[in-house]
Parts: structure tokens; sequence; C-alpha cells
């Protein structure tokens, strides 16, 4: 299991990586953390004829917080967004979700912003930045350009990016005030991809009854699909809001494939269960707030 | 007198270099060796056509490539069929290198060897291999059904049938006043350690001897094997086994493909070559256990008391049989565990299939052969309305039964005798600690909370260090340091310290002055290999009675030199005193001069053994006709049968009402293993057992397809336990010596794994409240089980066997 | 077809070291084979087992999941630079050999390297949080037991020590908290 040769290539500005992914065209992969590309490599499932390795790319490790939200470069990893307390508190999500994110050594070098340029469906982030409504900055030799995450993922691992651009960063919005937010999943063992996963958010007015409440879906839609649930419990306290009948909403709207770790109908189910779980966690939140 | 050592938790002499990353593994050997690695089969089951290896050709680095027109003589044959038996059929066993037909996915086709494994994968990602893709045989239910074949040639898949009767079974079934049936099954899992397989070998031509390094359980089975293959004499081979990462059974079968090939073409190379396994190798090209289906019929009693028990084993042995049926005949034998059957049939099949081969898993049969008898006692129990520990109590051999015959012919080939154990109390224990009685009122007080908790028991009886023998070799060199040597391999379970520790306390000599060597077969060559937890009862009585032999003959030489009684010397801290008398004594270190007469002088103390010192007693040679020099002593230990270990596991699950996870909240382990040597690594032993039988309970399974592809073959979706997954184990101990050795010691390898599979299905099953057959079994599988339940497609446990006191009817 | 390669300066244990490496050449491998420190292993080369763990600039990371030539300009630590200088072995040694905290000893250098990286920020950890600070890697040997009793002990001499060490009351700060 041994990766297969590649012309590697390190450039050590932003404009010197955009000639290159320019350069090498739809025969180069960016290396950013590396922690999803490399196992691809040394199973030869992957054989780019190009890296383009940013990690010596300077100015693109922030996470940078401010009125809007959470701004997160290309280089921040994992463990520095889930460890940066500004970010924690402007977007709570991103450290409820991160803790999720495989386990600690791999979020000591894996992205963010990798993570959602990967657009796997089984991810945390890319969850958490379609429920938030945040976006992607994408950089080429041509200029940049602002995605939105629901312009952004477009099928498992699939994504709108073109060759020759580069993420140089994300931005995971403030949640509106009054919201509460929260992460929950279930893995076959602690730290693996999610069997199904739920970001939710629930939104209060200023009498503790619910406005909004939406959640986001791993691991059982092709993209990290978001559903308005608010006809289930708008109106309502969380004490008295009927979130197990939220999570009766999700039936129907998602379609899972099974795999040898869980049945399709099984996640459906999971869908519904941690649907409840996580809008009821996410509103208690939005009290406490 | 010198604190004794055996018997104490004393911490490791292996971990100094392991710990600081001096340890010596396969792969750290032989930085200059060409790296080998292999095309493998991408089909189930197939005819080479053709293989096309130009492509390769202009790989910078690449240095040879072979295919099975390559080899010749022994080599172009099968490879050995290891443990022939009468039952078997028809043993096939593999090629080297496939020679037409490949029977399973990762199948060795097309050795390559290369400067490094980066340019060796690069060529074999380019060799072509053309293969015509014939019908897969995936899965007991087709290899019995056997409308398409694995092997040419056979009109079924059954590669062995045995049949082993005690009394009239199925007339005492008849005749008994209840009668259960059952269908179970186990699927696949594997022992995968952290380290796979690996051979690195160096021929030297001038010499013409081969030096083989092998991340292998057994130096002397791959010596033999190695060199009956290439064509060598046992004395031009030495292998030699480095650490090993872990094994649990996988790295006793040899000689694999692989260790043929690496040796072979480095003959023909002339130069060193290494193959380290990668993790994707390991999962579909080394083994795989477990996988059986068992039909159970039981007559008993109005007591629970079994009357016959009649049990139909299918046992899924993969593409070959090199192994032979060892797992089948431990499963039909060991089933018995503490009980008295009445009367006993089993009978099983074992059956070819296109995946890769079955052979010893930890346990080795065990696990299918408890989760068989405890799940009859479960349903005897749940049919009865008896409590669980009642119906095994009933059941129980009695401590006075003791030698106990089964009647049945074990593993070993010989008699299955259980030689010592006391049940009753095994399970007195195990019910005080898990707090089997108080569990009603718990579960019910969860029950109230909306919580579903279930218990469980299982117990076992594991046959331990079968023969035929081992060896040691103890000598004591002039400076006084002792070294050991045991020819069988040792891969985590720290037989350099429990040796040590033996020794240490039958010379007397301090554990820092004893240094250990395990599979070396220059430095034992005589012995079997590392199996059935048999270390420490094999090699641990051989060094003892090496090194009583050897204590001896010092007593006497001391005796002599002391102008003392032999009878009244004893060794304390490395010198040998006379009793009473400790000033009068002569170090351990100046009887190894003595004990080797000497013309030359090498050093100060040598002096002392040479011609013109001391008094000389000219009426005998300087060397007694029925003695030899040194201060050595060799002897091997060969037990008259094996000898028998118990066990019982009780454990506490919760599943979520709405998830279907399934939580071990408790995990209780009573363990009889005789005496313990070393209790520190006794409990490791059983720690790491337990480990194993969770993750094969709830987590490990080989998910082939329809077509034999293997689905999981990585970390990734083959869930081995991280830490979060393993629950905390609490450990009792009860020691019941074994009459049959010198220490009165008894196996402790396998045994933490064997009951998980039963004990776990039971806590569910109680918790539930329907009959848990299958194992593993994931949430997911939980979630349907429910679903099946609710519909009504499943029957409710009848009787209190749910112990809430509210009877299903 | 003659593949680029690449002169690499790498900081490892203190000690600098040069390479000559392609680009695909693993880190994992780059420190057992172009500089022959062993102790760091190879389980699954898919980033799970965690077997490879070093210390990139104090983090634990997978060397399996890093290119060499990514490695420059960065501190690695392996477990043979886990000791001092003079041998002494570091605690989270010392307490894994106290401990049983290993039986074939293959993954333990993973282990040894994140726990001590871990302990560094979390000097105190419960039970509960030794067991997750572990969860990352696997053993086959121990059933994690012993792992996570060695954590637990660990802490404890490194506070013992904290201590022990001129001023050391206060630098055992919250280690008391137990």
């Amino acid at each position: 299991m041994k990766p297969p040769p590649f012309a590697y290539h390190a450039p050590t500005t932003l404009a010197e990586a955009l000639d290159a992914l320019a350069d090498v065209g739809t025969d180069g992969k960016v290396l950013a953390g590396g922690q999803s590309l490399i196992p691809l490599l040394n199973m030869r499932l992957a054989a780019p004829g190009h890296l383009v390795d940013v990690n010596g790319v300077a100015g693109l490790d922030h996470v940078s917080v401010d009125a809007s939200g959470v701004r997160v470069g290309a280089l921040a990893r994992h463990a520095d967004v889930e460890a940066d307390d500004d970010a924690a508190a402007a977007v709570p999500l991103l450290r409820q979700g991160l803790r999720l994110v495989a386990h600690p050594v791999i979020r000591n070098r894996g992205t963010t912003v990798g993570s959602l340029a990967h657009a796997d469906p089984s991810a945390e982030m890319t969850a958490a930045l379609a429920l938030l409504g945040g976006s992607v900055t994408a950089a080429s030799t041509a200029g940049r350009r602002t995605i939105s995450a629901a312009d952004f993922f477009v099928g498992p691992l699939e994504s709108s990016l073109r060759t020759g651009e580069l993420l140089v960063d994300a931005h995971f919005p403030r949640p509106p005030a009054g919201s509460g937010t929260a992460f929950t999943e279930l893995a076959r063992r602690h730290g693996d991809y999610a069997m199904c996963g739920v970001a939710a958010l629930v939104t209060l007015d200023d009498d503790l009854r619910v406005t909004a409440a939406r959640a986001a879906y791993l691991s059982v839609a092709p993209v990290p699909l978001v559903l308005d649930l608010t006809e289930a419990v708008a109106g309502r306290t969380p004490d008295t809001a009927d979130f197990d009948a939220a999570g009766r909403l999700v039936r129907g709207r998602l379609d899972p494939e099974g795999d040898i770790h869980a049945t399709a109908e099984y996640r459906a189910h999971l869908a519904e269960v941690l649907t409840a779980r996580a809008l009821r966690e996410a509103a208690g939140n939005a009290v406490r707030r | 007198m010198a604190t004794r050592m055996f018997g104490m938790p004393v911490q490791r002499t292996e971990d100094e270099r392991l710990i600081t990353g001096k340890g010596g593994y396969l792969d750290d050997l032989g930085a200059g060796a060409y790296a080998a690695a292999f095309v493998r089969s991408p089909h189930a089951h197939a005819r080479v056509r053709d293989i096309d290896v130009t492509g390769a050709l202009d790989v910078e680095g690449l240095v040879a490539v072979y295919t099975h027109e390559d080899l010749s003589g022994p080599m172009a044959e099968p490879l050995p069929l290891l443990i022939p038996h009468p039952a078997i059929l028809d043993g096939r066993t593999p090629y080297a290198l496939a020679k037409e037909y490949v029977h399973y996915v990762g199948e060795p086709v097309v050795m390559v060897v290369a400067r490094d494994r980066y340019v060796a994968e690069d060529a074999v990602g380019r060799i072509a291999v053309d293969y015509e893709t014939l019908d897969p045989v995936v899965g007991i239910e087709a290899a019995a059904r056997a409308e398409r074949v694995v092997h040419a040639g056979m009109s079924d898949n059954v590669a062995a049938h045995l049949v082993q009767e005690v009394g009239d079974a199925r007339a005492a079934i008849a005749a008994a006043p209840n009668r259960i049936e059952l269908d179970l099954d186990i699927e696949r899992s594997a022992c995968t350690p952290m380290e796979g397989r690996g051979v690195y070998a160096r021929w030297d031509g001038r010499d013409a001897m081969l030096r083989l390094y092998s991340s292998t359980q057994t130096a002397s089975g791959v010596r033999a094997a190695v060199a009956a293959k290439l064509g060598l004499q046992l004395g031009q081979v030495e292998v030699v086994v480095p650490d090993v990462g872990g094994g649990f059974g996988v790295k006793i079968v040899h000689p694999w493909p692989e260790e043929l090939m690496v040796p072979w073409a480095a003959r023909a190379l002339g130069h060193e070559v290494k193959w380290a396994e990668d993790r994707r190798e390991h999962f579909t090209a080394a083994a795989h256990e477990r996988a059986q289906r068992q039909h159970v019929t039981v007559g008993f009693d109005d007591e629970g008391r079994l009357l016959g028990l009649d049990v139909d084993i299918l046992h899924d042995n993969g593409a070959y049989l090199p192994y032979g049926i060892i797992v089948p005949i431990v499963t039909s034998t060991q089933l018995l565990g503490p009980y008295k059957p009445g009367a006993y049939r089993v009978e099983f099949r074992s059956l070819y299939t296109t995946t890769a081969i079955v052979t010893p898993y930890r346990g080795a049969g065990r696990p299918q052969g408890v989760f068989a008898m405890e799940r009859t006692m479960d349903a005897i129990a749940a049919h009865l309305g008896m409590d669980r520990a009642d119906v095994r109590a009933a059941n129980f051999i009695q401590p006075e039964e003791m030698p106990y015959d089964q009647g049945l012919l074990f593993q070993d080939g010989r008699p299955l005798i259980y030689d010592s154990g006391d049940y009753p109390a095994s399970l007195e224990k195990i019910k005080k600690l898990v707090g089997w009685d108080d569990f009603t009122a718990y579960r019910d007080a969860a029950r109230a909370e909306g919580r579903k908790v279930g218990i469980g028991l299982a117990c076992y009886v594991e046959g331990t260090g079968p023969g035929p023998y081992e060896g040691g070799h103890v000598q004591v060199e002039t400076s006084g340091k002792v070294r050991v040597a045991t020819g069988l391999t040792t891969q985590g379970q720290g037989h350099q310290t429990a040796l040590a520790q033996i020794v240490a306390d039958e010379l007397g000599v301090p554990m820092s002055d004893i240094s250990v060597t395990t599979g070396d077969t220059r430095r034992m060559p005589y012995s079997v290999g590392t199996f059935a937890s048999r270390g420490a009862v094999m090699s641990g009585s051989a060094v003892a009675l090496a090194a009583r032999r050897l204590k001896e003959k010092a007593l006497r030489i001391a005796a002599d030199a002391l102008e003392a009684d032999a009878e009244d010397l004893e060794i304390v801290d490395g010198r040998v005193q006379v009793r009473g008398t400790p000033s009068a004594g002569i170090e351990l270190g100046t009887v190894a001069v003595l004990s080797n007469p000497l013309r030359y002088a090498f050093d100060e103390a040598s002096k002392a053994a040479t011609q013109f010192t001391g008094a000389a007693d000219y009426t005998r040679p300087p060397v007694a006709a029925d003695d030899e020099p040194g201060l050595e002593g060799t002897d091997f230990y060969s037990p008259l049968r094996s000898t028998f270990a118990s066990g019982m596991h009780a454990v506490v699950v919760e599943t979520d009402p709405e998830t279907a996870e399934i939580r071990i909240l408790r995990y209780c382990v009573v363990h009889d293993c005789g005496k313990l040597v070393n209790p520190l690594i006794v409990e490791g032993q059983v720690h790491g057992g337990v480990a194993q039988g969770v993750a094969g309970a709830l987590y490990e399974r080989m998910e082939y397809d329809s077509g034999g592809q293997l689905l999981n073959a990585s970390f990734m979706d083959f869930l081995m336990p991280y830490a979060s997954e393993v629950p905390k184990v609490e450990i009792d101990h009860l020691e019941t010596p074994s009459p049959l050795n010198p220490l009165g010691i008894k196996g402790a390898g396998e045994a933490g794994v064997i009951p998980g599979a039963a004990v776990i299905a039971a806590a569910v099953e109680d918790a539930e409240g329907f009959a848990i057959t299958r194992m593993p079994v994931s949430p997911s599988e939980l979630f349907h089980l429910r679903r099946r339940f609710d519909k009504g497609g499943i029957a409710p446990l009848p009787g209190a066997y749910s112990r809430t006191g509210e009877a299903n009817a | 077809m003659s593949e680029e390669l690449h002169e690499i300066r790498l900081r490892v244990n203190g000690a600098e070291h040069t390479a000559t490496v392609p680009a695909r050449r693993l880190l994992s491998d780059c420190l057992r084979q172009d500089l022959g420190l062993t102790g760091t292993h190879v389980g699954c080369e898919h980033g799970v087992c965690g077997a490879c763990t070093v210390r990139v600039d104090g983090r634990p990371t997978r060397s399996c999941l890093m290119f060499a030539v990514s490695a420059q300009g960065h501190e690695i630590t392996t477990v043979e630079g886990l000791a001092e200088p003079d041998g002494t072995l570091h605690p989270v040694q010392r307490a894994f050999r106290e401990c049983h905290g290993l039986q074939c000893g293959f993954c333990t250098p993973g282990f040894l390297t994140v726990v001590s990286a871990y302990l560094e920020d979390n000097p105190d950890p419960t039970e509960e949080e030794a067991r997750e600070a572990v969860g990352g890697n696997l053993c086959r040997c121990t059933g994690y037991q012993n792992i996570v009793k060695a954590v637990l002990r660990a802490a404890e001499i490194r506070r013992e020590e904290a201590a022990a060490a001129p001023g050391g009351e206060r630098a055992a700060g919250a280690g008391e908290r137990r």
C-alpha cells in the first residue's frame, strides 16, 4: 500500500499555487491535510500525475471571527478550529461537529476546508456549512468566486469546484439571534463515519417560542441535505414542542443507501430518532444562550 | 531463601526495548533487502489463461518477476497439508504461485522483486493477467448446496466429514421428556494482529546456508517446510523469529506461499529479499475463522439435565485446507464445556468456499462450540422456566468426578479427559462478582425508567497445552549469567519474563541474570510452536525440567568442590552454599568453570579448570563416561494429554430502545488456569481475549459479497474495536492446579475470547425478550430483529426465562 | 522511467537529518528506511490504526498520511525521542511498563507518542478522559485495560515529578485535584 509516483509542486505563495494548479489541470490534486487523499493514494484508488502541496503557502491558516461569523482558511487544521474559543462562541456548531470528526490525531493534520473540498456527504463539516447556509471561496488564476453551500455540494465526493481552482476559505455564518445548535450522530465505532448524523438549528423568539427548526443530514443523502422542520414545532416552547413529530416529518424526504454497516431502512429510522434528539438539544442550547 | 518469582506480578523484561523503539520486528530488519510484492487474483474463482509481464519490464528498479512456470521440483507442487486426518475426504492445498486456477481473491499469482516496495507495487500494477472467470462459491449455504464446485475433480465441496458419538444420542433424545432444536449461525472474523505476516531471507552461497527470518508462530515448522520445498538439508536452514507484532493463530499456518517464494527468490537472485505484508494483503490473503452453522437437538429432563445432545455442524474452511480440520474438531469436542451431555453425537462437514482460508484464530473453534452449548443451556432454562445458572449447575461435572473422560478424541489425537477443575466454585464466584441474584431488581428499576438491560452467563472448558512436546535448554555461563532457550515463539505473551521467573526459582538465580531466547532454531531446533494456549504449559514445564537437570549437576560439582554432601546444598542468589552455613559456598559461575575441564585458561577464573590446579581423581577421566562438559541442562516436556482450563463470563448490557445500540455495562470474568506464573501477564491475556470476544460479538465480520469480493478489507470497514468499544473487565481467579505437569499450570492465552459471543448473545436476548441465534449482532441487525419480533415473526421467549417475573406466554 | 528525487532535510528528535527521496515517500517509510528509526511502526497505511503516530511540532500525526517532503521545516518526535538524552524514560514509557500496558509492543510507539502529547495539555485526566485520549489507536493485544491504567499512572508520575522538582508544588497545580 504505497502511493503511486507523482510530480510534486510546493508553492509558497497563493499566486504560485494557482499557477501550478492552472498548469497541471485535470491531472493535478491539491494536497492540504491529506487525511482523505493520502489513504486513497496509498490504496492506489487515485493516481494523479501532479500534487500541489499547499502546506507551505503563507496566509492560509487563519481562523477569523467577525460579526458575520467564522472564516476558516484553507490550511486551518480541524484541531485549530476546534480549539478556537472565539469561533466556538460565534458558531457553536463548529466545535459541536468537529469533536465528531474522526479522531484527534486526524484532526491535528486534516483541514476543515479540505474536508469541504472533498464533499463527502458523510462528513460533519459539509453538513455544518449546509445547515448554516455558509459559503466557500474558490480562487484560480482567473480570479475568485464565492459559492454557497447549496451550490457547492453537487453529489457524493463531487463539488462545483472547477479545474484549476483552490478553495481558499470557508465562511460559517453566525446563526440568527436566539438560535441554538446541536450535532448528534451514530457511528459503529467512536470516530467512524456516521451511519447517520444530524446537525440541528433551532431559533426561538423572545418568548422562547420556536420560530425556525432546521436539520442537516450526514450519510443519508448524496449531498448534505438540509430540511426545514419548523412546521412541526413552530410556536412551541422547547418544553412543549413535539420534536418526535419533527422527526417523523423527515420520513420519505431522505433517500439513504444501505451498506455493510447499516441498512437503508435502519438509517432512515435513525434519521427520525436523531432528528428529534438533535432538535431537542439545539432548542435547549437556544434557551441557554 | 530468595523471594519466589513464580506467582508474582513481575514487570516484563521485554518491555524496556519495546517502549523505547528498540524492538526488532520483521520489517525492521534487512534494510538492504530487495522488496517483494505479489500480483494477486482479483477474482474468487478463475482459470489463469495468460500472464503478460512486458508492461512491467521497463519499471526502473525492477529486479525479477516470477510465475509458476519458473518453479520446479517440490516448489512446483502443492503446499503441504499440515495436519492429515482420516476424516479428510479431499484435502486441497494451494501452490506457491497459482498454477492454473485461483480459488479466492488475493491468491498470489505472480511474484515481483524490486529495489523497494514502491517500485514493486508499480510493477505489480503493470502486469496483465488474463483470467477466465468461473463461478464463485461463497457462504456455507452455497457450499453445502454444491450447485457450484470450488475444486475441479470434486463432485461437491465437502473437504472432510467426521462423526463422533458417545452412547446413542438420538435414542436418548427421542426418549427424553423435553426436546428442543436450535439453528445457530456465526460469521467470519480474523486474528488481525497489528503486524501482518513477513519474511526476510538471506542466502549465503559460499556456505550454502539459508537464514530465514519470519513473523511466525513456529520456527521449527517453517524450517522443516522450507527445507523440504527448497530441496535443502535441515542443517542448511536456520529460522529466526524476531519480535512478532501479534499472532493470535494466523501465524501458525506455514509455509505460506510468500514464506516459500521469498527464500526461493533470495537463493535464485543471490541477494536478500524481504516481504512485509501490507494491511490489505492481510485481510484478503492471510486467514480467517469462525464461520459455522450449527443445528442442535437436545433432550433433557424436567430438572434441566441433559439426556442426549445431537449437534450437526457445517464449517466453512475457505479455499484450501492447509491446516486440516483442527477448528471443527475443536468445536465438536470443546462444545461440551463443563457439562455431562448424557449421550452425545456430533457430526461436521468441512466445506470449501472460494474465500480466504480458515485456520485457527484465538479460541480456534471453541467460541463456536461454546455458543452452541450455552445457547442450548439458555434455551433449556427458557423452556423449563428455570434460572439459567441453575440449569448449568445441574449439568456440571463435579470436582470429585475428576479426571473426567468425555469419551471423545481431542484435537491432539488423544482422549478428551479433563484433568481437574471446580465448576461449582467458579459459578458461585461469577454469580457473586456480577451480582446475578440481585439483577432482577436492577432490571425492574431500569425498565421503570424506560431502559432495556439484560444479563448473560456463559461457561467454557478449554483444552490447553497439547503436545507433542517442547524443549528447554538452560546454560550457566562462567560469568554466572543464565541463558535459557526454548523453541516455541512468542508474540506478546511475555514468555521471556514468565520463563525467566520459572528458571529463577528452579535455579535460585536472580531474574536479572537470566536471558531467554525463543523461536530460534540455532538455539533449540526441536520444537513444535505456539498455539492452543501451550506456551507456558509446554515451554514452562520444559525449562523447569531442564533447570532441574542443570541444578542437579551444579550441586554435584559444587559438592565435590566444597567437600560437602549435595543433599545439604542450596542455591541462593546465584551462589551454591551449604544450608545453614552460607559462608561455605561457591558462585554458580565458578561451578560453570569447574564443569568444563580445560587445557587452556582464558582468564583468571578459568585457571581453576585446568589440569595442574586442584586435586584430580586419577581413577576417573576428566569427564566421566555418563557426563558431559559444561553447566547446562536440556530436557523436553511431553504431556500425556492436554490440560483443561476453564472459566465463566457474565455480562450486563443495555440496548437503546430507539437506536438499537448495544452497550456493555459490566463484563465479569472468573478464570481458572491452574497455578498462575505471573498474574499481571495472565490478566493481560484475559483482557485481550475479552476484547476480541466483544469484537466478534458486536463489531467484526468478514463481509464477502456473493461474487467473493471482500467488501471490508480495511480498518475503516472491518470494525476492530478501539478503547471506546471495549468495556472495563472485572476478573476473579480460581486456581485448580493441573496434576499433569511439574508446575500445576494450565494455558491462559485464548481463554478470554472463548465465551464472548455466547455471553453477549445471552445478555442481549435477556434485554430484548427474544432469541438471539446469530452472531455478531449490529445495531442495524437488532433493529430489524425488533421489527420482525413486533410483527410476530420471532417468537417471544417462553416462561420466566427473561427473569422479569412477568412470564412471556 | 526515472522518478524525480528530492533532497530533504528533516529535524527528528532534535537532530538534523538529510535524505534523498521521491516525493511519494511516506514520512513513516522515510523515518524507518532512510533514517533507520524503526521504532515507528506501520500497521495499516490508511491512517486508522495509529501505530505510525509521531509528533509533528508537538502534535500527534499519522506518519503514514504525510509525505516526507511535506515534513521539512517541522520538528518531528518519534518514540526514540521520548526518553531524556541521558536515557531516563519518559513518564509514559515508565507507566506502560509498570502497568503492563503492552504485549506484542507493535502498536505501543503510537500510543506513547499520543499519550505524551495528551498529558501536556491534560495533566490530570479522569479514567473516561484517559480512555478517550487513546481512542484513536488500535491495539489487538491488551483490550486497552492496562493502556488506560497506564495513561492515568503516567499522569500521576508527571505530577509526582513536578512536585518533587524545585518549585514543584506550584507547578503541579491542578494535578492535585484527584
